[in-house]
């Protein structure tokens, strides 16, 4: 219902922005949502790179024209968002407000006039010089090892003692970013406690009640390690459009530190919020491998990850720890999802679309070791990040899983994976 | 409510286009999956490299759509061999990973900016590609019954494409019964066996790849020709999830099994659809509670929850028999 | 048939007997040679063979305590494991770095501790899949009943023959999850002499099978013998040891111990040695 609300306040909103209709060409079932961008001369930029998110989660891409124009066709109502890509624009363009990336268009139905956007554009950003930039992404690039790697240490403990790819490992960041979100935004709590509810959320419900719930059962039935794979795929896509159902398909960010103005510390521009965050991310995988290494639990963990009939026999309580394994692996998933939501805000798929690279990252460390995840996701981080100094940002992810490719072409077990015994 | 409407429309789904894609791209993963164990979950990449090479031959190459078939085919075979030679000698879940990743980085590339004059970036490639196909058109008129509804040219596609999944159809009755078949059925059982047999596991695991991927690019051909567009988010991992369903529900390892599987997943996906939809459009169903942008998402999360249902409690499939299920979980 | 008085098993033991019992001794026709074998599994050596050759048409038995490196032998052997070092020779064949599938082509042929009986095929077809050279194998022939129809029908023959031998032929269309463990070694035997080869490798043979079945199964062993088949097995249950090998090789901790005829290798004490250490480890089950 709340949703509902602040849809109609959205389109509100969203209506004083808008231009006096042009004529109206929209024929038929289609609006168009369009814009102009032109630079401080009024002179139009041509190729800026503009997408368009649908209610129902679709996106679509396109560029401005040589008049500057862009524009997009619609054919259905509800909430759209509409995304520039700073990174297009040319050299010595910058956004007026940078931290404005978005714009809300809400198209009530599809008779109506076309919506108009409008970005405004200042000076841009002085270019930085290769290094400066490599410096930059490096850092960027161990933020999102970071948060790669807090989900997949899980992911990796989880396989590792129950030996099920969980493709539905991803619906944990959302459940930490989501569930962040609506303690934040519908409750109206300050972000620190929404936060820490949601983490108290992830443990209980995303770790405890899904091992007792789904998979233990699962386990007690005997189910196939690839029946529980598509089942956690099926968990997966049901849990992620819940998600959709209850929260609308539009990014959304935090009410507090939503648009932190940068630190500037030698050449590396950062945001306080992302500085906490990574230092506490950090500090949970030190603590994890801690775990691992020193507690009993943890050793029994591994114990049950070598050989699970033999920990059995030796008298450790395997359910116990696979329950723990996935308390503590959606914990961390959940926290994972806190920082990516307070980098680039939360959204229904923000789970699913990093699944991959947390897939990639687990693999490249090879599969099933906690220290081989937490590699592969530095790895991982930044390489993507540092890639676009090559290639184009937009194919970042693309360059990441290609490596991957490569790399078990090259080197099967993964960078720290050992060959296993056969036979 | 309007059941005469709703029945048309889930009957017109159940024999529709949709479920011709679905069958033919299962018919491929029965193939892998049902009968050679291979865990491809990049179908949607064999579909999407079908359908691009079609589009982008025709439309920007101006090929004979005929060539292009066959270089569509050829793409399929390269796709397969890329993926399979890394990872055909790792255990089950790499080719998982690696298809899945595969799958991605096509969709990627193809919506990009940067390749945008090639492949049309998200909005990808429409024009008249399939005119040479519908010029073949012996249909001068549509098919208009109270139950059914096809204008002349869906009807051509409707009536080839389930031309195309007989024949994949025979084609997998014949090569699972031959040796060849025994092989490929062994291997799913326990490929150590086979290699100790003297069976080079790696080459049929790969000729497997290829035929099932090659089934999966007719899957491309025919959703690009029946839409006269190739869209990027088309091909995306849900299709290759919803194609797993499709054949789970029909029954993995049964030739039939994808064919059946595709006709009833889709009859229930509309008709459940179609139902919500008038129950909302005659507000049987309170606006706050179920919007019409809604229906769409609740497709996902039924899919999702079968998905998870079948293969708890009916992995064989719906018309599969309690005496496989019990070989199932031994296995 | 053979008479039991002219059999294969004589001349194993008279081309054996002046074979001296020593690890790695030399033996007149020896099928195999491996020298200088290792395999490593992180810090542990798990296999270390220096030189070990196994004779032609005799029964040779494997046997070690728990963990003692014996069926990773049988894996490096079968280019089922690779080794980190060594070389090894199958009728003078250099076999290091061949392909699994390649080797059981040349006629050496194993079988695994844990059955591999392929359930949902059935008994018939578990078989078939034995046989060499099948046309029908072949992805576009298989399309076409005709090229390999005749092929088919004889492969079948040879095989109601083997299953008959293997009182296996009630079974036959049966899928293979319905036999009972016994009867899934017996499978997988007579599955292997589809193959026909030249040497037949057996991991723990009598591993899980009931008693009852037992004797038929050191029958059916004795019988490779008769047809002229080498025989090297994985065991660990002394009696059976004693009962039908000709030559018996023993490895603790990855090295060959000792080597010799039966009864002179189970008083040896490098042996007796190996067994009595290694019951306090008796949970390093292999797997």
């Amino acid at each position: 219902m709340k949703r509902h609300f602040a849809r109609v306040l959205l389109a509100v909103v969203a209506s004083l922005w808008f231009l006096p209709a042009l004529p109206a060409h929209a024929e038929g079932e289609s609006v168009v949502i369009s814009g102009v961008i032109v630079d401080l001369s009024q002179a139009p930029i041509a190729n800026v790179e503009f997408t368009l998110t649908a209610p129902d989660g679709s996106t679509q891409t396109t560029v401005s024209d040589a008049t500057g124009l862009w524009q997009f066709s619609v054919n259905q109502t509800g909430g759209f968002i509409v995304e520039i890509n700073p990174e297009s624009l040319p050299s010595g363009v910058g956004l007026r407000e940078p931290d404005r990336l978005t714009r809300s268009v809400f198209v009530f139905n599809l008779n109506n006039s076309p919506a108009q956007v409008q970005y405004l554009t200042g000076e841009g950003p002085k270019r930085a010089s290769f290094t400066e930039r490599a410096l930059q992404l490096t850092l960027d690039g161990i933020v999102l090892g970071v948060t790669i790697g807090l989900a997949a240490v899980g992911l990796s403990l989880i396989f590792g003692t129950t030996g099920l790819t969980n493709f539905a490992h991803g619906e944990l960041i959302t459940l930490g970013g989501l569930g962040t979100f609506f303690f934040n935004s519908y409750l109206g709590l300050h972000l620190i406690p929404s936060a820490l509810i949601a983490l108290v959320l992830c443990l209980a419900i995303g770790g405890y009640a899904q091992d007792k719930l789904l998979w233990k059962p699962l386990r007690r039935r005997g189910s196939g390690l690839i029946a529980m794979m598509v089942i956690s795929i099926g968990f997966g896509l049901m849990i992620r459009y819940i998600f959709l159902f209850f929260f609308g398909g539009d990014r959304e960010q935090f009410l507090q530190y939503a648009g932190q103005a940068g630190l500037q510390i030698g050449p590396f521009s950062i945001t306080p919020k992302m500085i906490i965050a990574t230092i506490i991310g950090v500090v949970l995988i030190m603590l994890t491998i801690l775990w691992l290494t020193r507690s009993t639990l943890g050793k029994a963990s591994r114990a049950v990850s070598d050989n699970p009939a033999l920990a059995s026999a030796s008298g450790i309580d395997v359910e116990k720890i696979i329950l723990v394994v996935w308390v503590l692996g959606a914990f961390l998933a959940g926290f994972a999802g806190i920082m990516m939501g307070l980098n680039q805000g939360v959204q229904f798929i923000m789970g699913s679309d990093t699944l991959l690279l947390i897939f990639a990252a687990v693999t490249l460390g090879g599969l099933g070791t906690a220290y081989g995840a937490i590699v592969g996701s530095m790895v991982v981080g930044l390489f993507i990040q540092l890639s676009t100094l090559f290639i184009p940002t937009e194919l970042k992810y693309v360059g990441a899983l290609v490596v991957l490719i490569v790399i078990l072409l090259v080197k099967p077990q993964g960078i720290l994976g050992r060959r296993e015994r056969i036979g | 409510m309007d059941f005469l409407f709703i029945f048309q429309q889930a009957i017109s789904a159940a024999i529709g286009v949709n479920a011709i894609i679905y069958a033919l791209a299962a018919i491929g993963l029965n193939l892998h999956f049902g009968y050679t164990g291979l865990l491809n979950f990049g179908q949607a990449g064999f579909l999407a490299v079908g359908a691009y090479t079609v589009a982008v031959l025709v439309v920007s190459f101006e090929v004979s759509i005929w060539l292009a078939f066959l270089a569509g085919i050829g793409m399929s075979i390269l796709l397969a061999l890329i993926l399979g030679i890394p990872t055909l000698r790792l255990r089950a879940d790499y080719l998982a990973i690696v298809t899945i990743a595969a799958a991605e980085i096509i969709r990627q590339v193809a919506r990009s900016v940067t390749l945008r004059e090639y492949f049309g970036g998200s909005d990808g490639i429409t024009g008249k590609f399939g005119a040479d196909f519908f010029a073949l058109n012996p249909f001068k008129a549509g098919l208009d019954t109270p139950i059914l509804r096809f204008t002349p040219n869906d009807l051509w596609v409707v009536l080839v494409g389930w031309v195309l999944v007989a024949l994949f159809v025979v084609l997998t009755w014949a090569i699972v019964r031959s040796p060849w078949g025994r092989v490929i059925k062994a291997i799913r059982e326990d490929e150590d066996a086979v290699r100790s047999l003297g069976k080079s596991v790696y080459l049929y695991k790969m000729q497997s790849l290829i035929l099932g991927g090659v089934i999966g690019s007719f899957a491309g051909f025919v959703y690009a020709i029946s839409r006269q567009s190739v869209q990027p988010d088309n091909y995306s991992t849900a299709l290759t999830f919803f194609a797993y369903t499709v054949l789970i529900l029909g029954g993995a390892a049964r030739v039939l099994g994808p064919v059946v599987g595709s006709i009833i997943f889709w009859f229930l996906l509309v008709f459940v659809e179609q139902i919500l939809r008038q129950a909302v459009a005659n507000d049987l169903i309170p606006d706050w509670l179920l919007n019409p942008n809604q229906v769409g998402q609740i497709r996902f999360i039924l899919v999702g929850l079968g998905l998870m249902l079948l293969m708890i409690y009916r992995p064989q499939g719906i018309f599969g028999d309690k005496k496989e299920l019990a070989l199932n979980a031994r296995a | 048939m053979h008479a039991p008085n002219t059999s294969q098993k004589d001349r194993a033991v008279l081309a054996l007997q002046n074979v001296e019992a020593r690890p790695g001794v030399s033996k007149p026709d020896p099928i195999i040679v491996a020298d200088n074998v290792v395999r490593q599994f992180g810090g542990l050596t798990a296999v270390n063979v220096e030189h070990v050759e196994i004779q032609r048409g005799a029964i040779t038995a494997l046997i070690g305590p728990n963990g003692a490196g014996k069926t990773t032998f049988f894996n490096l052997l079968t280019g089922f494991d690779k080794p980190n070092s060594g070389n090894w020779t199958f009728n003078g064949v250099e076999l290091a770095g061949v392909a699994p599938h390649k080797v059981a082509r040349m006629g050496m042929v194993r079988t695994f501790q844990l059955t591999k009986a392929l359930f949902r095929l059935s008994v018939m077809d578990n078989m078939r899949l034995g046989a060499k050279n099948q046309i029908g194998e072949g992805i576009l022939r298989s399309l076409l009943p005709f090229f390999w129809r005749n092929q088919e029908a004889q492969i079948t023959a040879r095989a109601e023959e083997l299953l008959q031998r293997f009182k296996l032929d009630a079974k036959k269309d049966d899928f293979a999850a319905a036999l009972s463990g016994g009867q899934r070694k017996l499978l997988e035997m007579a599955r292997a002499l589809m193959v026909e080869p030249e040497l037949v490798m057996l991991d723990e043979p009598m591993a899980g099978v009931n008693p009852a079945l037992t004797q038929s199964l050191l029958e059916h062993i004795k019988d490779l013998r008769e047809q002229g088949m080498t025989v090297l097995f994985v065991e660990h249950d002394m009696d059976m040891v004693r009962d039908i090998s000709d030559w018996v090789i023993v490895m603790a901790e990855g090295k060959v111990v000792a080597e010799g005829p039966p009864n002179s290798v189970m008083s040896n004490p490098a042996v007796i040695d190996a067994y009595l250490g290694a019951h306090h480890d008796l949970t390093l089950e292999e797997d």
